[in-house]
């Protein structure tokens, strides 16, 4: 007989929540009894809440226990979970957990599913079709399948892949380069860690056929040093990678060359911004530059560069597998294909959620999400990460799309939701949005580095009640010469948290509410 | 039966070597070849020894052909690059907005309570080094820390408690 195979997940979440402990309290008691059983160390299916989530693999297909301590093992083998045995922790075949099935999983189709580090597990979910299919295309028909697809910048700013690609496969160049940001620095974001824990060899597929398109030999994946097991787990799947002479010489004996590496960040938010990655890169300080030139024509070192957000690379394996027709498919607008949105902060059901475009902010915080974990009514919902807009609950029939939201002044950034109850005080998250950008500044420009400082002291004294008018006034002016005038999305953005508070909910800031019209 | 697939997280209390220049120059030479080195080099010498000592700031400029002030800007530029070295137990605490959603703040001042350091500190027995660290991308299970390099969410004072008393009996939390 098959010996039982049980799942243990191995992402960030699921091991800061004891899921080590639990994989090792279920080793010892399996052993205790003389059992055989194969004990796969997966990725996490995104079901943050149930974390750890443990599986096993029945007749009637996986099913999930969580969240389990390590104190629950004898129980549940007690119970009999090696034969899917009924148990107050068991949540059934996961694949029919509704969070889960009412996903659209394109880029995120094997996390959870599959043994991370395993490329026999990655060919078998359809690992790999993606580049064997580009190699067939050859470089200019795989950039023009993304183009068709659709896909824009996962990393906020929304620019069509496909063209980005298109510019640096046309630039004069003896090396061009791939670099992968895998900066994700902003809160309530985890897309990419979890690809990189989860699904590496998707990543790694994805920069594969991007050095193939645009005629890159090298890459680098810039991810950051909050994320140490996404590092170690990239850097195996890398390795595996090479070994199988799936990076290198002549991958696939199609004649193409292409390897990557690992970089790591040292805690530096500015250096999501894709040239202050660059200049990271080559080993400066992460300073902003001035564009043009743009990356695309003079990246890393100087070199014509792809520099995409990890989630759009990951994207791209799915996208060569089934054709840029079937991606662009999906979608609102100009918003196509799906969207990782992570739900998280006060929020009863936590995790990642891919779905296509469109769909309504209220129904992710409500019925996906299931409101808020204290119980309490929601008060708002910082979409986009640090840089993003507080959205009040009178705006949650905004569907989930770039231009959408952006017609209401709010981004959807890197698609990360934090859900805030009423007890939240917005007028101290806008101060702590200025503090951020002030703490984060890469000093080079003005409205960024002096305009943040005074930003916080200006919220202080409008709090403070000392001549509110005119210092609102003031932190509105400043607020427009940041937008208007910084080099980067960082002095550029951090208005969107500290006016979308002060519009919504200036009950907070100690100046009477607004009628809502008004306030729209 | 070793569960296969199977990575231990990064591991508790980090041993730290003694400051030595033979020992800076050899992981500088083994670093040296990539390229954009330095961001390389300076995590290397931190892995090795704790922290980037000033003698270093001048033999990675010398083996990279860079000015000492260009060395020194990016060291100083990075918040995770230290010039002193740490206490013995270092906690990062989450300070973003996820973690702040669930009371983070409140839990912020439990721990320096509990720690008796302040938040960017290190206490002044050695013991301990407090800082904010800007999300760990556990906003599902916040609020979390990074303490002895061992990830937590779902931190509660319970967990401070017990991470408090690791320190005290001079443990790594997560031993357990």
């Amino acid at each position: 007989m098959k010996s039982p195979r049980i799942f243990v997940p191995n992402d960030a979440t699921a091991v800061a929540c004891g899921a080590d402990r639990v994989a090792r309290k279920l080793e010892a008691g399996l052993l205790a009894r003389g059992i055989t059983a194969d004990i796969t160390r997966n990725g996490s299916r995104g079901l943050f809440w149930l974390e750890p989530l443990i599986e096993v693999e029945t007749e009637r297909g996986r099913i999930g226990y969580g969240p389990v301590k390590p104190s629950d093992i004898e129980d549940l083998l007690h119970a009999g979970i090696l034969h899917g045995a009924d148990h107050p922790l068991c949540v059934g075949l996961v694949d029919e957990i509704p969070y889960l099935k009412k996903q659209t999983r394109l880029t995120f189709a094997r996390i959870g599913i599959i043994d991370p580090l395993s490329l026999t597990d990655y060919k078998a979910h359809g690992g790999y079709r993606g580049l064997e299919r580009a190699i067939t295309l050859g470089p200019s028909a795989t950039v023009e399948e993304v183009v068709e697809s659709g896909l824009r910048g996962r990393g906020g700013a929304g620019f069509p892949t496909g063209i980005k690609w298109r510019t640096v496969a046309a630039a004069p160049a003896d090396q061009r380069y791939i670099v992968c940001n895998a900066d994700e620095g902003d809160s309530g974001t985890f897309a990419d860690r979890l690809i990189m824990e989860a699904d590496p060899f998707c990543l790694i597929e994805g920069m594969t056929i991007a050095g193939l398109a645009v005629g890159a030999t090298k890459g680098y994946v810039y991810s950051r040093s909050e994320y140490p097991l996404a590092f170690v787990v990239m850097e195996k799947a890398i390795e595996k990678a090479r070994e199988a002479g799936l990076l290198g010489d002549n991958i696939l004996g199609s004649g193409l060359s292409f390897d990557m590496e690992m970089r790591m960040g040292a805690g530096a938010y500015v250096c999501g911004e894709e040239t202050a990655l660059l200049e990271s890169l080559e080993g400066k300080r992460g300073l902003v530059r001035a564009k043009p030139p743009l990356p695309a024509h003079k990246g890393l070192f100087q070199k014509p560069t792809v520099i995409n957000n990890l989630v759009s690379l990951a994207t791209v394996p799915v996208i060569l597998d089934k054709g840029g027709k079937y991606y662009r498919d999906f979608g609102m607008g100009r918003s196509r294909g799906t969207m990782p949105i992570q739900i998280a902060g006060n929020i009863k059901f936590g995790g990642l959620f891919e779905t296509a475009f469109g769909i309504p902010l209220g129904e992710l915080v409500y019925d996906i999400g299931g409101g808020t974990a204290s119980g309490r009514p929601v008060k708002a919902v910082q979409a986009g990460g640090p840089l993003g807009a507080y959205l009040p609950t009178h705006q949650f029939d905004t569907p989930f799309d770039y231009e959408a939201f952006a017609a209401k002044d709010a981004l959807i950034g890197h698609g990360g939701l934090v859900v805030f109850d009423d007890t939240a005080d917005l007028a101290d998250m806008a101060k702590f949005a200025m503090e951020f950008c002030a703490h984060e500044s890469c000093g080079k420009c003005t409205p960024c580095r002096i305009g943040s400082t005074r930003g916080v002291e200006t919220i202080d004294k409008v709090i403070a009640g000392e001549k509110r008018e005119q210092n609102l006034a003031l932190l509105t002016d400043l607020c427009h010469t940041m937008k208007l005038g910084s080099l980067c999305a960082l002095g550029g953005f951090t208005p969107y948290p500290v006016l979308s508070a002060l519009n919504h909910f200036p009950e907070d800031f100690g100046v009477a509410p607004k009628l809502p019209a008004a306030a729209e | 039966m070793r569960p296969h697939g199977f990575w231990e997280s990064e591991t508790s209390m980090a041993v730290y070597e003694d400051w030595s220049t033979e020992r800076a120059a050899q992981v500088i030479s083994e670093n040296r070849h990539l390229e954009g080195a330095t961001m390389p080099i300076l995590h290397a010498l931190q892995e090795t020894f704790g922290f980037v000592p000033d003698p270093a700031v001048p033999m990675i400029a010398e083996s990279l052909n860079l000015s000492r002030a260009e060395v020194y800007g990016v060291l100083t530029f990075y918040h995770d690059f230290r010039r002193e070295a740490p206490g013995r137990h270092v906690v990062k605490l989450c300070a973003a907005e996820a973690c702040q959603s669930v009371g983070g703040k409140a839990l912020a001042q439990y721990v320096e309570e509990k720690l008796g350091v302040d938040m960017g500190s290190t206490s002044p027995d050695g013991r301990v080094t407090l800082e904010p660290i800007y999300c760990l991308g556990l906003c599902a299970c916040a609020p979390s820390a990074l303490v002895d390099g061992q990830l937590v969410g779902r931190l509660d004072r319970d967990a401070i408690d017990e991470i408090a008393d690791c320190f005290a009996n001079g443990k790594s939390f997560g031993d357990a």
